[in-house]
């Protein structure tokens, strides 16, 4: 069986405030001169390894895992899914 | 009254004890206090179910994510259904909203810190399992202690949350005003705690059993009391 890797990112959603992606941006970014920084939105990354038929498969089976077992919170965040090639 | 409760413990439970002690020695209650395994066995037998607070398997990927994937709380949801009261407490309450027994999320305080102070909560609705010998606007003083207990919802489900009167207690000044300062986590519309629809399953953040005996408290309140005491009324009219 062929093997996959695969990026889960979750990210809170924009109508929740993100404290830390907002320091982030305003105490290292912006005041050690990257002022073109509009906004920063910090996240969790799962790096996933997995056997899968093929890439569908493996994003099929990334899909159903994080909507099955509440990998994100719908109410508080988004979740992508992203084959690494 | 006989009560028959239990507490349910899971890995990384670390305020079961302070609830037991509650329970006992301030409430003279009978309590049974179960390693999650055990209390699956026989959760028909009890007649309010508590989930304590602490850091449920690290609080890894998300506080109370994993405790609420562990079978016994199948059975929780199952009682839950049949009225039975089944109340959270901190890490209870987000467990109790990762297995969607209550709507929402509680996410990463707005302060980025983890918070350990005195907070005044305003009874919002006496309806609840945990509030119905209090009077709506009340305000009682119990302690938080969490790094995840900011309470989210979308506009839909808030709305929802108000017109069901589902908000039980709000975070307020201790004269009961609504303000900025004294919201501690940056929850939204200051919402320390909520019930379902049907009044019997209960999240609170804030620590009742931290807050049931006057050595406990700065201004010697046992406010706390109020919780259990609803409770014990809750069950002697079910």
């Amino acid at each position: 069986m062929p093997k996959f890797s695969v990026e889960i990112i979750i990210e809170g959603k924009k109508n929740a405030r993100d404290p830390e992606g907002e320091t982030i941006m305003r105490d290292l970014m912006i005041k050690h001169g990257y002022d073109m920084v509009e906004s920063v939105r910090s996240g969790k990354i799962l790096k996933v390894n997995l056997e899968a038929k093929d890439e569908n498969a493996a994003e099929e089976i990334c899909l159903k895992m994080v909507n099955e077992l509440r990998i994100y919170n719908p109410v508080a965040h988004m979740c992508v899914i992203k084959l690494v090639k | 009254m006989p009560m028959n409760v239990v507490v349910i413990q899971f890995s990384g439970s670390t305020c079961d004890r302070d609830l037991v002690n509650a329970m006992r020695n301030v409430m003279e209650w009978d309590v049974d206090f179960l390693w999650h395994e055990k209390a699956m066995k026989n959760l028909e037998k009890y007649d309010a179910i508590f989930l304590p607070g602490g850091f449920t398997y690290g609080d890894h990927l998300r506080a109370g994510i994993i405790a609420a994937f562990t079978p016994v709380m199948g059975k929780v949801k199952e009682r839950a259904k049949e009225g039975v009261p089944v109340l959270g407490i901190c890490n209870g309450f987000q467990i109790l909203v990762e297995s969607e027994l209550l709507p929402g999320a509680l996410i990463g305080n707005e302060t980025l810190r983890f918070s350990c102070k005195w907070t005044n909560l305003r009874v919002e609705t006496e309806r609840s399992a945990a509030t119905n010998i209090a009077k709506k606007g009340d305000v009682w003083k119990v302690p938080i202690a969490h790094g995840e207990g900011r309470y989210f919802l979308d506009k839909k489900g808030l709305k929802d949350l108000n017109e069901n009167d589902q908000i039980v207690w709000r975070y307020t000044t201790e004269t009961g005003e609504l303000t900025k300062e004294a919201n501690p986590n940056g929850s939204i519309e200051n919402i320390a705690g909520i019930c379902n629809l049907e009044g019997n399953v209960v999240g609170l953040m804030p620590h009742p059993e931290r807050a049931a005996e006057s050595t406990l408290s700065p201004w010697e309140t046992e406010d706390g009391k109020f919780y259990f005491q609803s409770i014990e009324k809750f069950l002697r009219r079910s």
